[in-house]
């Protein structure tokens, strides 16, 4: 049981994703600090691009996410539709 | 001397303005849209009745029939705002820039068997006055509509239909010599395949109710038109037979119809869903406003597609009565 974590520059670009993730990850934990928004999630976090585009009423396409994007702990697993974090290989 | 800088995180107390929390809350920031969009609706202390319209005040909400206890629960899922629409637009309008020059480097044009390219220009050209009876009318709904959050979209919407109508302008004057533009104006002016839809538009004209308004062109005609004409003509009639270049030139307009009806979809639905009358009102409007465009459009569908003109409109007609459907109206 460790967690996985995703931060993002905090900015209107990337509020909808936060949105995103804080629907699809109940377990998910927002923590703020200057200019940063970090979610910690136990063992698996999950983006998925259905969600992002139900918050913008908007096409969404997943790779925009690394535009904003600080860092990151966790394998990825990423494809057109979703993109997973988790210590699972 | 020994300076030690350290990061100090200060809280702020108040995430967005009062009068955007009074409508979001406080506990998060407002989005852009929710700061540009609420609250921006003049409501009171207007000084005098307008000269033109003595019976209503300049922004009144009973220009409608349609009731609503507060107007900004129309909401635009697309959370379009003046910058985020512009920055949209510019996007989709560089693809369409690149269309252009990909069609006209390449000779594209010229690959084109001239009577595809003929009847592309015959079903299209007098379209450019259609999309320009849509502008006027979203510009009406916009000004006699009530509650920013309604109507500024319908202004994005009238200028996008300004847009199309230029698009359409490019294509003839890619296809063809300019007076092909003519040739279309005349073609709506006299040709009896275009006169009921003519009919149709100049209706909407001087329809009164901006709701009713909003339903017969943006939801009712556009909902009908465009699976008809970029659907199944463009795309499975036109550019099916050699005709590619055509449905490149048009790709801004079917991509446009699907993203805004998500809007006029949600539109719908949140009035029809406020009261049983609502649901009724909109209901009527539906039915009688799709009563008339299928009577108007059943002889464009014959100059399109011929023989099966008739089975494409109905399969636009499904699409809409579905669309209706899910917004909780019957079509």
């Amino acid at each position: 049981m460790s967690n996985v974590f995703i931060a993002f520059q905090h900015n209107e670009e990337s509020r909808p994703l936060v949105d995103a993730i804080v629907a699809d990850n109940p377990t998910a934990v927002v923590v703020h600090s200057p200019g940063l928004v970090k979610i910690d999630a136990p063992n698996r976090l999950q983006i998925r691009r259905a969600t992002i585009e139900e918050q913008t009423g908007r096409p969404y396409d997943l790779q925009q996410l690394h535009v904003n994007l600080v860092t990151l702990s966790g394998y990825i697993d990423e494809d057109d539709d979703q993109l997973t974090l988790s210590w699972t290989h | 001397m020994n300076i030690d800088l350290q990061a100090r995180e200060i809280k702020t107390l108040r995430n967005t303005y009062s009068h955007v929390a009074k409508v979001v809350g406080n506990d998060k920031p407002a989005s852009r849209y929710q700061e540009a969009t609420y609250g921006a609706q003049p409501m009171a202390n207007f000084h005098y009745r307008p000269t033109w319209d003595p019976a209503h005040q300049i922004f009144d909400a009973s220009r409608s029939q349609l009731v609503l206890a507060d107007w900004s629960v129309l909401k635009d899922p697309r959370q379009f705002y003046y910058a985020s629409w512009a920055m949209a637009r510019a996007r989709q309008q560089e693809t369409m820039e690149a269309n252009f020059h990909f069609v006209e480097s390449r000779g594209m044009v010229d690959k084109i068997h001239e009577a595809q390219r003929r009847q592309s220009l015959q079903v299209l050209m007098p379209l450019r006055h259609v999309a320009w009876g849509a502008n006027m009318n979203n510009a009406s709904i916009c000004a006699y509509g009530y509650g920013n959050v309604f109507t500024a979209p319908a202004m994005f919407h009238a200028m996008d239909n300004l847009g199309i109508a230029q698009y359409l302008t490019r294509l003839g004057l890619t296809l063809d010599e300019p007076s092909v533009l003519d040739d279309g104006k005349q073609a709506w002016l006299d040709d009896p395949h275009w006169q009921p839809l003519r009919r149709l538009v100049e209706d909407t004209l001087v329809v009164q109710d901006p709701f009713e308004l909003f339903v017969a062109q943006n939801l009712v005609l556009d909902g009908l038109l465009y699976p008809l004409v970029y659907g199944s003509f463009v795309d499975d009639h036109i550019a099916l037979q050699g005709g590619t270049a055509v449905a490149m030139l048009t790709a801004f307009m079917p991509e446009w119809h699907d993203e805004s009806a998500r809007w006029v979809d949600a539109v719908v639905k949140t009035a029809a869903a406020e009261s049983d009358a609502n649901r009724t009102l909109i209901t009527n409007w539906v039915q009688t406003w799709t009563e008339s465009a299928l009577e108007a459009l059943a002889p464009v569908a014959r100059l399109a597609l011929g023989e099966v003109g008739a089975r494409a409109l109905d399969d636009a007609a499904a699409l809409l009565f579905e669309r209706c459907r899910k917004a909780g109206v019957r079509g």
